[in-house]
């Protein structure tokens, strides 16, 4: 009957499909359908390839995502990892000596632990024997470590991997001007008292004007912030839309936590401080006190304020991937498989932010999977109007076509089935560690929710932009 | 000299960019916004032409786009038409404020309507206008009801004039969003309230700069000076094309300003800053504010030597209106207008502003295959400049010399080229060195059989060019152009050793190639249309202006300075001393003194031209002895790049001192002066006159094709006087009788060299007779 059903309204046109979501609704609530709904899903393809390992994620834990400036604030990087390292050994019990490699990603670097992977795993108590990388791509960092470490598996290299990420916005380095810097290294090099004398003469108050590491764009100049503004702009978003799209975020974030669904979060003891044991930037707020927010970017009448930002986090997230065969050997119970993955990249300057809209077809066709088969979405929430830019995007014939090649839009992913735990809006988002949290969100969703694929994906500076199909591993 | 010149380039460039875009987006534009916007009231939208009139809640928006057309020109109708639309929000209960924006992408308003001022006869005509212009601007001012002009694109002249009357502006921070001023570069005065409002909004210095240098003025400085209250940033791809939505965009930013401003929840003055505060108490001593004059006035002389009487004219209308009051200000503005608009300096720049407008074009079509890959055999000063010019709009540019030093320094040189403008933030780093990408350098002929267009600029030496033309031709492919930068040798006989001819093409580029904004694009009898258009083409993508002009020896601007030259030699021969000759040469309006020129050209360059064309023309190039210039480089005086020649010149020195060692040449060949001729003034004329009349030689010989493409190169190539609008400007206003009589007074001195050519005699002949009509 559902069969039926769907066939019908599927052959519908293309205007009905608000009808159909409509009725589509309330059909998937009820219980009894549901289970037969399931039973459909199932029956879909599975995306394993002939002569290609079966991939797996056995499960993957973080930090609680703190604002920066708040219990994580006097740690450096490689603690925030080592926590997660830690927690992921205690969630999976994997022996230490199985792991064969480890790579994290993060984005502003701590120049004493510039290879954070290494000394967080060494601290974590891994054998010394693992070698271990760390990768960045802003915000796609642990996203490229989760696929450098399926490269290694699936080529054979490797069949047990750690992959994470961490970021540590509270202490960033501040580095003296190139102009000091150059004084301290000639006077490093300097033999003499006279030859000494000679270069502090040079010395002029204006070295000591520090230098911050980048906000904004290097190729472009541009914050992210202003950009996702003129990108909210481009696409008409008002402001009411982005901060009921914010309010969103933070009230299901709240109900997930509150309903305990956030099992990756991992307890971690500061040291000097209490347990962090939650996520602490999840507020609800209501709309009227949003609307009280000045516009952070552009000012006086911008859209994009401190309130549909993702705000600056501190945590580190890990994940443990393996060869299927390897998993099961071991006794373990996978959580999801990691199926096809993509990235892209587009202009820095006015497409900043639509990653997900390139990258999100390109990996659909690549999987032979249609919007429809998706069950679970996890999309990075970098602001409010980037997430609505990019779903009006996707649901646009003439951006698709003038921008994307395509003959017709890629299709809006369905609202109700968006992001349903909340988002790096209301969880926050630390750089480096958001990809992980993103898989194990639509690993953890597609368990709870039931169905069979999960897409995530993401914007990241630079232009670039990843999605990936997370594939349920069966009950 | 240099800032009008490119002044006057921006002008043009701003009426003639993005011909493209704008065309696609004027078909679609009003269409979309007819249908797409829900107006509440819309009165009469279809009987006007230029402006489209609508209201959404309580503000009026008022959209200008004139039909058929690239670009706003305020005129008459334009003007009548926004007087009845603003009429009608005045009187209307339910407007509350007004929004005013342009709908016709990288457009605000560009300026007055030329023609409009052409077509007066009297300085009282033109007055008149002036007037009415202010008047309907003072109304403006005076509206009771906030009205924000929202500028994107060229806000110049009358436009900037219109938007400065509004309570508030917002611009958008675009690249083709500039606002200035540029009435001086036209030899007049902004017309229509500017010289009165604008001091009182950005300060009296700033004011003065805008309309005595006519300077374009980006969104982000005019948000810095005041001059607008609010930037817009120009959007990227959404649902619509960029350029369309950041239209609508800026609308919908000007409608809530123009809603804050009507609540009064915004107010349009703004905080100044402590430096300004300081200057205008400063400026309120009228002491201090005679000295401030005094210094303009004296810089402006100085600049100017009097032979431009609109800077001094802008001044004086700016005091009149501070020290007097804003009705004398007024009225004193209009009838300087009126007198400016009536001089022949300001015929003669209006003139060559015409004449730039269609030297920017491409009348030879657009060319079969447009060129993508540029190879640059060569990387001297002139070629690494071609290259520079070239990388900087996005051509792939091959640049080749044949030594690895030889092609570091002419890389270095494009790097330099590019980072100076960094330097200024004209450019980021990061684009410049995705411009500097552009460049390969190398030392073979790699990547020629790529090549869309061959561009060669080694030594002037026929044996040479001819050797790369035969090494070019083994390996580009068949549709490759061959260019040639050269000044004299003649493109036939470097085509003659070509397989394919009608792809040779002489282009003829002026040192500094990033800064002389003339290329002479030179045609021989075999060389095809397509070739021409294509080079044509290119040029234009190099930001040139451009004359195609046939082959021959000296082509157009080497024939016509050649003689000049030769007078410039007899002269110091006969005593006069470089230093004189100089000031008497830029006193009659040249930017470079006459002796200088030979030294920044080179004497060897100047020796092998004159040697050269001397041979040719035979006793019409005579005068001075090339003697002078042998001698000189014998003795190593090769101008500036040897460090001697005329002058001495030293690094880091600015005033050049004599080089006394050329005393002993001029003296050991001296020439009798004739005292009858030897007045400053015959001076002066004896140099001018054999410049025009071979020009117009020129033009009677069909070297050149219009008289306006004779005068564009000899001012952009040149330096000839700009006030006086080119040779055959100078002709047509100074009249062709006056120049005959010159010229028949310095033959009976001098004998065939003076002799004025059939068609200068013509002219002399009918006063009715004009080069421009």
């Amino acid at each position: 009957m559902i069969s039926l059903l769907t066939y019908t309204l599927k052959n519908l046109p293309n205007t009905s499909k608000w009808a159909l979501r409509f009725c589509m609704r309330p059909l998937s609530s009820s219980s009894q359908l549901q289970a037969a709904a399931a039973s459909q899903t199932k029956s879909k393809k599975t995306l394993a390839k002939p002569n290609i390992r079966n991939i797996v994620v056995v499960d993957g834990v973080r930090t609680p995502f703190l604002l920066s400036g708040t219990s994580y604030k006097d740690l450096m990087p490689h603690d925030l990892a080592r926590a997660a390292l830690s927690g992921l050994l205690h969630r999976t019990s994997v022996p230490k000596d199985v792991v064969d490699y480890i790579i994290f990603g993060t984005v502003i670097q701590e120049v004493k632990t510039s290879n954070v992977a290494r000394e967080a795993a060494l601290g974590a108590g891994f054998s010394d024997k693992t070698p271990a990388h760390t990768v960045t791509m802003a915000c796609i960092s642990s996203n490229q470590a989760m696929t450098t470490a399926v490269g290694l598996i699936a080529s054979g290299q490797c069949d047990v991997v750690v992959a994470g990420g961490v970021e540590l916005m509270s202490d960033i380095p501040i580095r003296h001007s190139r102009k000091m810097r150059k004084m301290m290294l000639d006077l490093n090099k300097a033999k003499t008292l006279a030859q000494r004398l000679s270069i502090i003469s040079k010395f002029r108050l204006n070295f000591l004007s520090p230098e911050l590491p980048a906000v904004s764009e290097f190729s472009t100049s541009e914050t992210m912030g202003h950009s996702a503004d003129r990108l909210a702009a481009a696409f008409a978003i008002s402001r009411e839309e982005q901060d009921e799209y914010a309010l969103r975020s933070h009230s299901l974030a709240k109900k997930a936590q509150d309903e305990g669904l956030l099992s990756d979060v991992v307890p971690f003891k500061v040291p000097g401080r209490d347990t962090v044991t939650q996520d602490n930037g999840i507020r609800p707020s209501s709309l009227d006190q949003m609307a009280k927010l000045k516009p952070a970017f552009i000012k006086p009448y911008g859209t994009v304020t401190a309130a549909n930002s993702s705000f600056l986090t501190d945590g580190a997230s890990a994940v443990l991937i393996m060869a299927e065969e390897k998993a099961l050997a071991m006794g373990y119970k996978p959580k999801a498989y990691l199926r096809d993955f993509m990235y892209v990249s587009q202009d820095p300057k006015d497409q900043l932010l639509l990653g997900p809209t390139y990258a999100t077809p390109k990996v659909l066709e690549k999987a032979g999977l249609t919007m429809n088969d998706i069950d679970v979405f996890e999309f990075h929430e970098a602001f409010s109007g980037q997430i609505l830019a990019n779903l009006k995007a996707m649901d646009s014939d003439w951006f698709a076509q003038n921008y994307m090649g395509r003959k017709a839009k890629v299709g809006l992913p369905p609202l109700e089935k968006f992001n349903n735990w909340g988002g790096s809006l209301s969880l926050g988002h630390p750089f480096g560690a958001t990809g992980c949290r993103l898989v194990m969100a639509a690993a953890n969703r597609l368990r709870k929710e039931g169905g069979q694929y999960g897409l995530v994906a993401a914007c990241a500076a630079g232009g670039q932009g990843h999605a990936m199909i997370v594939e349920a591993y069966p009950k | 000299m240099r800032k009008m010149q490119k002044g006057l380039f921006y002008l043009i460039w701003v009426t003639d960019r993005n011909p493209i875009i704008f065309q696609k987006a004027s078909l679609v534009l009003p269409l979309l916004r007819y249908i797409c916007r829900s107006f509440t009231r819309s009165s009469a939208l279809l009987t006007r032409t230029h402006i489209n009139y609508g209201v959404r809640g309580d503000v009026a928006v008022i959209r200008i786009n004139s039909p058929n057309s690239k670009v706003n020109t305020l005129s008459q109708e334009l003007h009548s038409e926004f007087m009845e639309v603003m009429n009608e929000v005045w009187s209307s209960s339910q407007i509350r404020s007004a929004v005013l924006i342009s709908t016709k992408p990288g457009c605000f308003i560009a300026g007055a309507d030329l023609n409009m001022l052409n077509s007066c006869t009297t300085s009282q005509e033109v007055t008149q206008i002036s007037q009415e212009a202010q008047k309907m601007f003072e109304k403006l001012e005076k509206s009771t009801k906030p009205v924000v002009a929202a500028i994107n694109g060229s806000c110049l002249g009358g436009g900037l004039e219109l938007a400065i009357s509004c309570q508030y502006r917002i611009a958008t921070k675009d690249k083709k969003t500039v606002l200035g001023s540029p009435e001086v570069l036209l030899g007049i005065l902004p017309g229509a309230g500017a010289t009165q409002r604008l001091p009182k909004m950005v300060g009296r210095p700033a004011a003065f700069d805008m309309m005595l240098t006519g300077r374009g003025i980006r969104a982000d400085r005019a948000k810095k000076m005041g001059l607008v209250d609010q930037l817009v940033e120009p959007l990227g791809p959404g649902v619509k094309p960029p350029e369309e939505r950041t239209i609508e965009y800026l609308e919908e930013v000007a409608i809530t300003f123009a809603k804050g401003l009507a609540d009064k929840k915004i107010t349009p003055k703004r905080d100044k800053g402590l430096v300004e505060k300081l200057t205008s108490y400063a400026l309120s001593i009228p002491f201090v504010r005679q000295q401030i004059y005094k210094k303009v006035e004296e810089k402006v002389r100085k600049q100017t030597k009097g032979l431009y009487p609109a800077p001094l004219k802008i001044i004086d209308v700016v005091k009149t209106g501070i020290e007097q009051g804003s009705t004398a200000g007024y009225l004193s503005e209009s009838q300087t207008f009126g007198e400016l608009a009536m001089t022949k300096e300001s015929k003669a720049l209006m003139g060559l502003y015409r004449g730039q407008t269609q030297c920017k074009k491409n009348k030879f079509g657009a060319p079969q295959k447009e060129v993508k890959q540029l190879a640059v055999v060569g990387a001297g000063l002139m070629g690494a400049g071609i290259a520079q010019v070239s990388v900087d709009k996005g051509l792939q540019t091959i640049l080749k010399d044949t030594t690895l030093p030889a092609l570091g320094r002419g890389q270095q040189q494009v790097f330099k080229g590019l980072n100076d403008k960094v330097k200024k933030k004209t450019l980021t780093s990061f684009e410049r060195d995705a411009m500097f990408s552009n460049l390969i350098g190398q030392l073979d002929y790699r990547g020629f059989e790529k090549a869309d267009m061959v561009i060669e600029a080694v030594f002037e030496d026929l044996n040479l060019k001819h050797r790369v033309l035969k090494e070019a031709e083994a390996v580009i492919p068949d549709h490759c152009v061959f260019a040639s930068n050269t000044s004299a040798l003649p493109i036939g006989e470097i085509a003659t050793v070509s397989k394919r001819p009608e792809k040779v093409i002489g282009m003829h580029y002026f040192s500094p190639v990033d800064k002389m904004q003339l290329l002479e694009i030179i045609t021989t009898e075999k060389t095809s249309k397509d070739t021409t258009a294509s080079a044509v083409d290119v040029g234009l993508r190099q930001g040139k202006v451009i004359i195609v002009v046939k082959d021959g020896p000296g082509f157009y601007t080497t024939r016509c300075l050649t003689p000049m030259m030769s007078e410039v030699i007899r002269i110091l021969q006969e005593g006069v001393g470089p230093k004189n000759l100089d000031s008497l040469t830029t006193s009659f309006g040249f930017p470079v003194g006459a002796a200088t020129l030979v030294d920044e050209g080179g004497v060897d360059v100047a020796k092998h031209v004159a040697e050269n064309l001397g041979k040719m023309f035979g006793e019409r190039f005579a005068g001075g002895s090339l003697e002078v210039l042998m001698q000189m480089i014998s003795k190593g005086f090769l101008g500036r790049k040897s460090g001697k020649g005329f002058y001495i010149y030293q690094e880091g020195v600015k005033n050049k001192n004599l080089n006394s060692d050329m005393d002993s040449i001029l003296a050991s060949l001296k020439m009798p002066s004739q005292p009858d001729v030897s007045s400053d003034e015959d001076i002066q004329y004896r140099l001018v006159t054999r410049f025009v009349n071979e020009a117009i030689l020129c033009l009677q010989e069909g070297v050149l094709a219009t008289p306006a493409e004779g005068d564009i190169g000899a001012v952009f190539g040149l330096g000839f006087p700009p006030c006086l609008g080119g040779p055959f400007h100078f002709v047509d206003l100074y009249g062709a009788q006056k120049i005959v009589d010159r010229l028949r007074k310095y033959e009976t001195a001098y004998e065939k060299q003076f002799t004025p050519c059939q068609l200068l005699v013509d002219h002399a002949n009918n006063p009715n007779k004009k080069f421009y009509q």
